[in-house]
């Protein structure tokens, strides 16, 4: 595998109100890839995208774009960095074509009338091309800011919460429009709190939790954690400990020993379920009720999290 | 150099200013004619002549002063002090754009609109009274000068504020008492002991007199004394700026 596009190494930001917002946050970004960066309010996401592009400052640590630190090499790094930030905060009272030809400039590249053309075709913006900022609706105002984001031809594209408060068709061509980004080879890191969309545009996903990041996986590893389930059976009679003849599933206790869980994958066409019924009927083991539940990432998260917390 | 990026900026802010082109115009027109009015019909003629110059004449290198200082103030401080408030700043920090060529942008910018509302000036007045420039390449130089040093205080001005109403005090509690006080409307030399002294240590009265110079070709502090001082406070203002980019004083958490 090549070397990673972006590496960001032991970066970690304490803001001066005290918050320690990373926390010694490592991660690499492969060449061409959409990562995910999911997790709740607060988890840090905005900081660490800030870092790299040069909106605020470490307390320590680095980042490396092709092995370059930003720092020393900046020209550099920030010309190849594309950044469409959580709010939309834009000058209102320019024109829509001003604005864009203004980032293209702003980041040194030459005008390309064309290329802003183009640019906001496929953005379905070109129509408002002579509008005034404040007189577009929200949705546009994002599809601007995209934009300008993309009017100096990045090769790293941020996105901070893209679909935070858009309506469904907007978020479909967003996400349509990501897709032909990566395409075209653009690097894409994207932030948001929805699973489901990491899940429809992911390639890797990584999960972040005051200020740790705590996951890192393939997103179809995470889906196959997804698409496990887990058998509770409500025991008649508690089990001190599992009984041999079961071990084979590998299941665990709980609730002092009153509930017993199974793990198994639902997609699977043998999922353990009525052999290990009919193992627990042959060892006289009754239950009084059972349900099944998926594991979700949110479950998956909080089992990180306690993980985490046990191992600390 | 990111060349093109400074080009951005500039052409962003002066057409941020072409908005309000007629307004901005309109203002220093009208106030250097009411202080026509004022200062050349109603004390002018009672004051006659300063050092041999016609009062009306002398008091037009204060005005353009006076307009330079507040428009240079006004427009570095608001040009860099909006994109902090709306938080489009987030554009200008991500961008390949060193501390310098932020400052180029926005301080030319502002210079430019400065110096340009100082000369409209300077054209009005000569609808009043006859205004002879004895040294115009040294004037507009000087005027640059000026323009930039002001700006880049501004440009603090605007970094250093926490909200529109701190913009306002500096020009209004400090700039523009020191203008006053400063000779931009008579000459010291009329000035009683120990007021005279006094005013020695106002910096304004160096700008002031060294700027009346070109237009005269006398002052009443020496021309090379006037100069070093608009130096000094040219390099002070460079060195806040420096600074400020350097530990992201207010620019950067
Ligand atoms: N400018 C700031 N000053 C102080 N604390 C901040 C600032 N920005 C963010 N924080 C704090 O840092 C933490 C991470 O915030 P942020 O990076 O915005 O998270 P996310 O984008 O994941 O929601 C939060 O606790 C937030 O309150
Ligand atoms: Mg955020």
């Amino acid at each position: 595998m090549s070397e990673p596009i972006l590496s960001i190494r032991r970066l970690r930001k304490a803001y001066a109100s005290g918050t320690e917002a990373l926390k010694s946050l490592d991660l690499d970004i492969r060449r061409g890839e959409i990562f995910a960066l999911l997790g709740p309010n607060g988890a840090g996401k905005t900081t660490m995208i800030s870092i790299v592009c040069g909106i605020v400052k470490p307390t320590d640590g680095e980042v490396l774009i092709d092995g370059k630190n930003w720092q020393r090499h900046f020209r550099e790094a920030r010309t190849r960095i594309g950044l469409v930030p959580q709010e939309l905060t834009m000058d209102v009272f320019e024109p829509l074509l001003n604005t864009v030809s203004f980032s293209r400039e702003l980041f040194g590249r030459r005008p390309d009338p064309a290329r802003i053309e183009q640019i906001l075709k496929d953005l379905s913006l070109w129509d408002k091309r002579k509008a005034i900022l404040k007189d577009l609706s929200g949705g546009m105002k994002r599809r601007v800011m995209i934009a300008k984001a993309l009017a100096h031809e990045p090769d790293i594209l941020f996105l901070d919460e893209p679909t935070a408060g858009v309506d469904v068709e907007l978020r479909r061509d967003m996400w349509e429009l990501v897709r032909r980004l990566r395409e075209g080879g653009t690097t894409i890191i994207l932030t948001t709190h929805y699973i489901e969309e990491a899940e429809e545009m992911a390639d890797r996903v990584g999960v972040i939790n005051k200020g740790e990041l705590i996951l890192v996986e393939e997103k179809t590893a995470l889906m196959q954690k997804l698409g496990r389930k887990i058998l509770h059976l409500q025991l008649t009679e508690p089990l001190a400990a599992v009984p041999p003849e079961l071990a084979q599933w590998n299941p665990q206790l709980s609730d002092e020993g009153a509930t017993l869980t199974y793990e198994f994958d639902a997609k699977a066409d043998r999922t353990g379920i009525p052999s290990l019924l009919t193992a627990m009927r042959d060892a006289g083991i009754a239950f009084k009720d059972l349900d099944t539940k998926q594991s979700s990432l949110e479950d998956i998260f909080v089992s990180l999290v306690h993980e985490q917390r046990s191992a600390a | 150099m990111n060349w093109r990026g400074i080009w951005a900026i500039y052409k962003f802010e002066m057409h941020r200013f072409r908005r309000t082109l007629w307004t901005g115009l309109a203002v220093p027109v009208i106030t250097t004619s009411l202080y026509f009015i004022v200062f050349g019909a109603a004390i002018g003629s009672r004051m006659s002549e300063i050092n041999g110059i016609d009062y009306g004449s002398f008091i037009v290198p204060g005005l353009m002063m006076l307009s330079l200082f507040t428009e240079s103030i006004f427009n570095a401080s608001f040009g860099i002090h909006m994109p902090r408030f709306t938080g489009t700043i987030y554009e200008i920090l991500s961008a390949p754009l060193s501390a310098i060529e932020t400052v180029i942008g926005y301080v030319g910018a502002a210079a430019t609109k400065a110096m340009s509302v100082a000369l409209v000036i300077l054209i009005t007045a000569n609808l009043f009274v006859d205004v002879r420039v004895e040294h115009p390449v040294l004037m507009l130089l000087y005027l640059l000068l000026v323009a930039a040093t002001f700006c880049l205080f501004g440009f603090i001005v605007g970094i250093w504020a926490k909200g529109f109403e701190q913009l306002q005090i500096i020009p209004l509690l400090i700039v523009t008492p020191l203008t006053f006080l400063g000779g931009a409307f008579y000459s010291i030399e009329m000035l009683p002991e120990p007021w005279r002294t006094i005013t020695l240590f106002n910096p304004v009265v160096y700008l002031i007199n060294g700027f009346r110079w070109t237009f005269f070709g006398t002052a009443d502090v020496p021309v090379a004394t006037s100069l070093a001082a608009t130096f000094a406070f040219f390099l002070t203002c460079l060195g806040a700026i420096w600074w400020i980019f350097r530990t992201g004083y207010r620019l950067k958490q």
